[in-house]
């Protein structure tokens, strides 16, 4: 394996080659350079987009803190490089790098990649090759690093499942402990069995370090009795004839039959040392989490479903990790983040501590996620942003119909005077955010959209005249894993084009109005990998093969990868996307949950169909099954952080039964 | 209001961080360091922070210079001990003073900079020899750049080789650093037939005039 100074003598030869060589090289304030040899657990953490994107991903950086914070371990980065670089590393032969210690990402114990979506899936299997490492888990062996993922597109992780040894489902922040804690008593074992290896545990020079690690087996055998933790190669799926799932079932006994997400009860304090790049990315800025979790209820909604229950963090909490934060970067954006602002229950108090704190300070606050009500646009005026980039609302849906069935009900009334409101208080532009392709969707219903954008902006030119401008972002839903719309079929491509030409027709005529939209092929990318099962993983494997990486970019090869890919194993893309889901249809993520009941997601679904209206489960619980699972951690963490009820039952041990789902 | 004088050192990862990030990267530092950074008037308010002279991307520097504004009286070695504690691991302050407010703008003072080269490869030394000559006795040195013709004789006021024990040789060179005649190491170096990626070039001194 090379050493630090052979790949950065090579790298020197190569950097002014490539557009932007900072992405490379790391020497960023607040990275964590750790001596090499006086730690136990070497942990490469991986975001699989450029550096640009990845450097400010804050799960990343959660865990980046936890693990450098232990003395017995230490926590590096890489990210995928782009196409020049690639090609020049590999002619190379320079292998992937982690940026702190310049060291190959073959010679770290563990490798943890963030899936947050599922376009990163080719990058992932490419930033493998790209370290020398087998792409395959089955082709691994002791020499190798273990391989893990966690990330929202984990809530379905079987389409990855021929790649990562593990997944983490749900929230890493404790879990990751776990995770190094088994693997550093499982290497003390393993040297205590074979004296010899013991004298070379202690300095883990790469080389050495490797004769020592335990079997492999062993260590996935140890990761699968970790609550939260899903090793998918101890677990076998049956299939019926038409190809859909028939069951699931563990292998061995420390594998879980239902692998049910990790949920930390109380948050850990929030980053504050970002790593601040030397060179521009997308988002400079300090971003602090104020809650966790989203009590709406929005049918289409994979994260609003997926992490619950809510969490909040004090205001104090907020504004210190805020100030602190902005100290240690010197950044000048403050981002105060969460699923949906306006629900934080102090975010009056908060709003005005952050505006007295950073008073005069040269810095922009943005507070994403704000209601459609006059309130929101009281709160943005005290957090005096910038008139200039406009004022945001995602309506979703346009007709009373469409809102009932998504549940996100919000009267166009209440649209209307708000952003009347807006472009009176001195914003120009309103961005108004949609979502075409919702279940039983007609174009009836995307004309509601174009409709309610020109009324919009009618109403704002009668308040401020021809200044008055709207953008209207039109994205294309997909149905989710673990969400109400589970079982409904997505749009085809005919359906989409057909609904995006008439926004076009509609929209385009206004110079006012500015309209963007996703590609149908993005999308249908997307909805094939969300709720793929394991077969899948080869239509990857051969896309990746074929070209296909970057996958969320223009420049990254699409359908010409894909389609041939699905046709070399047989298998029919339409099954994926539209098809409408058997109500006792067991899905291939059935044996992993986010705690949240399939039976409840099914009734929800119904009532969607029914157009019943959900409210917002803080004014009344409606049993999620969050609070049946989690009801331990709840006695213990009683009071106003959690939006959940109190639970005051006795200690009773709860067990995966409960979750039992149809179909199950 | 106050104007410092910065001499810094750019080197290691921070050599492939360019001109306007370089300025990002001061204002970001001023402001961990909590100095009071006088900001330009108007809708865009900018830091007044101004370098020297641009450093081309993956050299590296042990005389870089910036002049930044402050809005209050601090004392030297406060401001220094304060930017040392905030700055990347690549860029080191060597020097803080405080110049007269109505000094002309830095980079207009600039007249020259000074450069060595380290090359990574063995090299023939009396092929070299001989091509330094050459270039120093010729007349002009017409090249192009970016489709503009232009002569590079001119612009080189010194060229040498320095003994250097390995097997490699190291180049020295002073070129004019004026605004609009701005000679460029890189070239030099291609004048000399030496492959850029076999080069580890290092500014050693800027020239100001006055
Ligand atoms: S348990 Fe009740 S209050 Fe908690 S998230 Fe579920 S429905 Fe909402």
């Amino acid at each position: 394996m090379l050493t630090p100074e052979q790949i950065e003598s090579k790298l020197d030869r190569i950097l002014l080659k490539v557009e932007k060589p900072g992405r490379y090289v790391g020497g960023e304030l607040n990275s964590c350079i750790k001596d090499w040899d006086s730690v136990q657990a070497k942990v490469a953490l991986i975001f699989p987009d450029i550096y640009d994107i990845g450097v400010s991903n804050v799960g990343l950086k959660i865990l980046y803190d936890q693990i450098n914070q232990r003395d017995d371990a230490l926590a590096e980065r890489a990210y995928a490089p782009w196409f020049d670089m690639e090609d020049l590393m590999r002619a190379n032969e320079i292998p992937l790098y982690a940026l702190e210690s310049k060291r190959p990402l073959a010679c770290f114990d563990l490798i943890g990649f963030s899936l947050p979506y599922e376009t990163l899936y080719t990058n992932a299997l490419n930033i493998l090759d790209l370290s020398g490492i087998p792409v395959r888990s089955a082709d691994r062996d002791e020499t190798h690093p273990i391989i893990i993922a966690g990330g929202h597109s984990t809530m379905n992780p079987e389409p990855m499942h021929a790649f990562m040894d593990a997944f983490v489902i749900g929230e890493g922040e404790e879990v990751i402990h776990d995770i190094i804690n088994a693997l550093m008593s499982l290497r003390a074992h393993s040297a205590k069995q074979s004296p010899d290896n013991a004298g070379l545990l202690r300095r883990g020079d790469a080389s050495t370090s490797l004769s020592a690690r335990p079997p492999r087996n062993d260590i996935l055998r140890a990761l699968a009795a970790i609550p939260g933790v899903y090793v998918p190669k101890f677990y076998e799926v049956a299939y019926m004839d038409d190809g859909t799932v028939s069951h699931i079932e563990p292998t061995i006994p420390e594998a879980p039959k239902i692998i049910t997400k990790r949920m930390v009860a109380k948050l850990p304090p929030p980053p504050t040392k970002f790593i601040v790049p030397n060179i521009g990315i997308v988002h400079n800025r300090v971003s602090v989490e104020i809650m966790r979790g989203c009590t709406r209820g929005c049918r289409f909604c994979h994260a609003g479903m997926i992490t619950r229950p809510v969490r909040e963090r004090s205001v104090q909490e907020v504004v210190d990790a805020a100030d602190e934060a902005i100290r240690s970067t010197g950044f000048e954006e403050l981002a105060l983040m969460s699923l949906s602002s306006s629900d934080y229950t102090h975010v009056k108090e908060l709003v005005d501590a952050i505006s007295k704190r950073f008073e005069g300070r040269k810095l922009t606050i943005s507070l994403p996620s704000l209601r459609i009500e006059s309130v929101s646009v009281d709160l943005m005026e005290k957090l005096k942003q910038h008139r200039s980039g406009g004022f945001t609302l995602a309506p979703e849906a346009a007709s009373e119909r469409m809102r009932r069935i998504i549940n996100k009900y919000i009267p166009d009334e209440d649209i209307i005077n708000t952003t009347r409101e807006i472009y009176r208080r001195g914003w120009t532009t309103v961005k108004l955010y949609f979502m075409i392709g919702h279940p039983s969707e007609t174009l009836k219903d995307v004309q509601a959209i174009a409709d309610l954008c020109k009324r919009v902006l009618d109403e704002g030119r009668k308040v401020i005249g021809w200044k008055a401008k709207l953008h209207a972002g039109v994205s294309t839903f997909v149905p989710k894993p673990q969400t109400p719309f589970q079982w409904v079929s997505c749009d085809t491509r005919e359906n989409i084009l057909e609904k995006q030409a008439l926004l076009k027709r509609e929209l385009f005529k206004d110079k006012n109005i500015k309209l963007s939209w996703t590609k149908p092929d993005d999308t249908l990318l997307e909805a094939w990998l969300s709720r793929g099962d394991r077969k899948l993983a080869e239509v990857i494997y051969s896309a990746w093969k074929n070209g296909a990486k970057f996958d969320a970019w223009d420049e990254g090869r699409k359908h010409e990868a894909w389609i041939p890919a699905f046709a070399e194993h047989g298998l029919d893309p339409a099954f994926y996307t539209h098809r409408q889901r058997r109500t006792d249809e067991v899905f291939p993520w059935e044996h992993i949950t986010a705690a949240v009941r399939k039976n409840f997601l099914f009734q929800d679904f119904r009532m969607s169909l029914e157009g019943q209206i959900r409210v917002d489960c803080r004014l009344n619980c409606f049993a999620c099954g969050i609070l049946p699972t989690f009801a331990n951690l709840r006695r213990e963490n009683p009071g106003d952080a959690w939006k959940c009820p109190d639970v005051k039952s006795p200690n009773k041990s709860v067990v995966s039964e409960q979750l039992t789902v149809v179909g199950g | 209001m106050l104007r410092i004088r910065i001499t810094f050192a750019k080197q290691g990862a921070l050599r492939y961080t360019g001109h306007l990030d370089l300025h990002k990267l001061w204002e970001r530092a001023a402001r961990r360091a909590d100095l009071p950074l006088a900001y330009s008037q108007g809708f865009h308010p900018q830091p007044k922070i101004s370098l020297a002279s641009a450093l081309p991307l993956g050299f590296s520097s042990c005389c870089e210079v910036l002049d930044l504004r402050l809005n209050e009286e601090m004392p030297l070695d406060e401001i220094g001990t304060r930017l040392k504690d905030n700055l990347p691991g690549g860029i080191q302050v060597l020097n803080v003073e405080s110049v007269d407010e109505r000094a002309p703008a830095l980079q207009t003072q600039v007249v020259s900079a000074e450069y060595q080269v380290n090359l990574t490869e063995a090299v023939d030394r009396s092929d070299l020899k001989r091509k330094v000559n050459e270039i120093m006795s010729a007349e002009s040195l017409p090249r192009e750049r970016r489709g503009k013709k232009y002569d590079l004789r001119p612009l080189i006021e010194e060229l040498a080789l320095t003994p250097s024990e390995e097997r490699g040789a190291k180049v020295f060179m002073r070129l004019t650093a004026r605004e609009g005649a701005t000679g460029r190491p890189e070239e030099v170096l291609d004048a000399l037939g030496i492959p850029a990626d076999t080069a580890r070039v290092e500014r050693t001194r800027l020239l100001f005039s006055s």
